[in-house]
């Protein structure tokens, strides 16, 4: 990689001085302003008192914080487990040579993430309708003795939000998985199956160990979104839901820090997810790094 | 080798259909949402798609004398029209007659009569509800946006890609510091400096924030470092081309498909964006689409046909403008990660 040296000294500066100055005030000066904001008790932007760290004492305390954790580590794990495979079993379906029409698929299955999650949230809460919705309306056709209603946004959120994901995201997450597998080189698999090895054989010692690169940004993306599910629930439930079943960790942070106004709670709350995320960034690349 | 033959053959046809039955399963909520938002209120909750002229169809003769009303009414033109019958004897007669599964109703031609753009017509009129006001404030607020994110992303990532600089390593780490940072964290300390600086509740609020993601930064120093020749910067120098010249005219051009891929994530991004205008914004005059819509959800709950029929023309735009970028930017949100 080479560098310019032949300009003015003034011109990289000229450059990144748009970013930098909206990138400080707005991203860089906030961020410092929350570790001091984690430790008041605020009431709006205005008042606040000195708790030092009371809030992450009380946060742990909460019960409704503990709710939030399991439900959006049920979600995520949700997402990593049935919503990647069912990508990756797409992407290798529309990766066959002998499948044609490759661009119109991969259309239709991405077309659901262009979709808000406001716009799908208010789809979907009318597709799961307890009565006429089309799910149930489909499932008693599949399911003999399936009940005259069956109640997901009120009984069953978790698998509600799980059924809505997967329409967003499978055939996002397929896009990923199928430019990986076209990057693959045919001829590796061909001498594969010379060599006698089945389709189970090939795909763990030829396509797995060619995609890992790609399924380990994918997984991490997928860990980190769905860990920050909020607007999904909160539209289709109009909040937390019957008995909190769809509380997650950023709805749980909104409601303390713009309903509740206590702007410190919030950021004590903004503090325990970032960590959290962090520490699995961290963790995914030293997996990553010691395949390499 | 016969048998080989037909297996691939097999294997393929079973890989076309299941796509297909997944791409129907995709595609079904869209095609849903149309006749929702298409059908009347009358028959709006007695069918999935689209609506049918229903006939009534004898099942048992009743022995109620006031069911027995319908029966007599009905029996001289067996199959009748749900309607005619009703005008005859009373919607609620017919309507206790099919409960006790003396009638039923068969599914004759498609009620045309019965499919309107009233729902639409509804929201753009502007008289109940602001709709439009609202679709030109997410137009407003996702362009302007767009441009100037991918404007200064395209810069930054221009001067830590091909500049040595004092300090360029330190702002690199910055920006790779940033990727981390969950959104979510910056709410209470963001809406905290927005009322220091009196920005709640307008536009610059809402924009200025979304200028500076570090992501783009960090995919155009990405894609800089490859796609852009220091040699041929310093040539057009010489020639005597000024810098900013140079960087509109020689260098933007040079990574055309990332800049249409993020102009689109971006608007994207803004155009879906919830939590940031439901923060920031408090007078519903200046609400985006995804605001008001879930606004519309609470104040019309019940009129599901004028919610579907929002919702088609809140996506109706992006899903347009995806389908005219499409290789763009889906090259463009995949490069980062295949190349890695």
């Amino acid at each position: 990689m080479s560098l310019s040296r032949t300009h003015p000294s003034w011109v990289p500066y000229f450059f990144i001085a748009p970013f930098l100055i909206i990138f400080s005030v707005f991203m860089v000066y906030p961020l410092l302003n929350s570790i001091s904001l984690s430790a008041f008790q605020s009431y709006g932007p205005q008042f606040s008192t000195f708790v030092g760290l009371d809030n992450f004492k009380n946060v742990f305390q909460d019960p409704d914080f503990w709710t939030a954790v399991k439900n959006t580590l049920i979600y995520s794990c949700a997402s990593v487990m049935i919503q990647l495979p069912l990508a990756l079993g797409l992407a290798m379906l529309l990766n066959r040579p002998d499948v044609k029409a490759k661009g119109f698929f991969r259309l239709i299955f991405f077309s659901p993430a262009l979709v808000g999650l406001v716009f799908v949230a208010i789809l979907f809460g009318l597709l799961l309708g307890a009565r006429d919705g089309l799910v149930n309306e489909t499932l008693r056709h599949v399911i003999p003795g399936f009940p005259a209603e069956f109640f997901w946004l009120q009984r069953y959120v978790m698998p509600a939000l799980i059924l809505a994901s997967l329409w967003i995201y499978v055939g996002f997450n397929m896009v990923y998985f199928l430019a990986a597998l076209q990057s693959i080189n045919r001829d590796q698999i061909e001498a594969a199956m010379i060599d006698g090895a089945n389709a189970l054989q090939r795909f763990v010692h030829v396509i797995l160990p060619a995609i890992k690169p790609v399924a380990g940004f994918v997984v991490l993306l997928s860990i980190i979104g769905s860990l920050q599910l909020f607007e999904l629930p909160f539209i289709l439930l109009g909040g937390a839901g019957p008995e909190n079943r769809g509380l997650t960790l950023v709805m749980y942070l909104y409601q303390n820090g713009f309903e509740q106004n206590d702007l410190g709670y919030a950021s004590a709350i903004g503090w325990i997810l970032a960590i959290f995320l962090m520490g699995i960034a961290i963790v995914h690349r030293r997996l990553t790094r010691e395949e390499l | 080798m016969m048998s080989m033959k037909f297996i691939e053959r097999s294997s393929q046809v079973m890989a076309y259909v299941l796509l297909t039955v997944c791409a129907c399963i995709t595609l079904v909520p869209f095609i849903w949402l149309g006749f929702a938002a298409l059908r009347n209120p009358e028959v709006y909750f007695d069918f999935q798609f689209i609506p049918r002229v229903r006939h009534v169809q004898m099942m048992a003769a009743p022995e109620d004398s006031e069911l027995r009303k319908v029966w007599t009414a009905v029996l001289p033109s067996d199959g009748m029209e749900i309607s005619a019958a009703a005008e005859l004897v009373g919607a609620d007669l017919v309507n206790r007659a099919r409960n006790e599964h003396l009638i039923e109703y068969r599914n004759g031609k498609v009620a045309w009569d019965m499919m309107s753009l009233q729902y639409f017509r509804r929201l753009l009129s502007g008289n109940e509800f602001p709709f439009v006001r609202s679709f030109l404030n997410s137009v407003f607020y996702a362009s302007v946006t767009a441009v100037f994110a991918t404007l200064f992303c395209a810069m930054g990532g221009y001067a830590l890609a091909k500049f040595e600089f004092k300090c360029r390593t330190l702002f690199t780490r910055i920006v790779l510091m940033a990727l981390v940072i969950p959104g979510s964290l910056l709410l209470a300390p963001g809406y905290q400096l927005l009322f220091k600086l009196g920005l709640l509740d307008s536009y610059w609020g809402l924009i200025l924030p979304g200028l500076a993601p570090a992501f783009g930064v960090f995919l155009f120093r990405q894609s800089m470092l490859n796609a852009v020749p220091t040699e041929l910067m310093e040539s057009a120098r010489i020639d005597g081309c000024g810098e900013i010249r140079l960087f509109f005219e020689m260098i933007l051009p040079m990574v055309r498909p990332m800049l249409g891929a993020f102009l689109l994530i971006t608007f994207l991004g803004c155009w879906n964006n919830f939590i940031g205008p439901q923060i920031v914004l408090q007078t519903p005059s200046k609400f985006p689409l995804a605001v008001a819509i879930a606004q519309l959800k609470g104040i019309y709950s019940t009129e599901y046909g004028l919610l579907m029929a929002g919702t088609i023309l809140s996506i109706a735009p992006v899903m347009a403008l995806f389908l005219l970028l499409q290789k763009e930017f889906i090259s463009g949100l995949t490069s980062g990660a295949v190349k890695g």
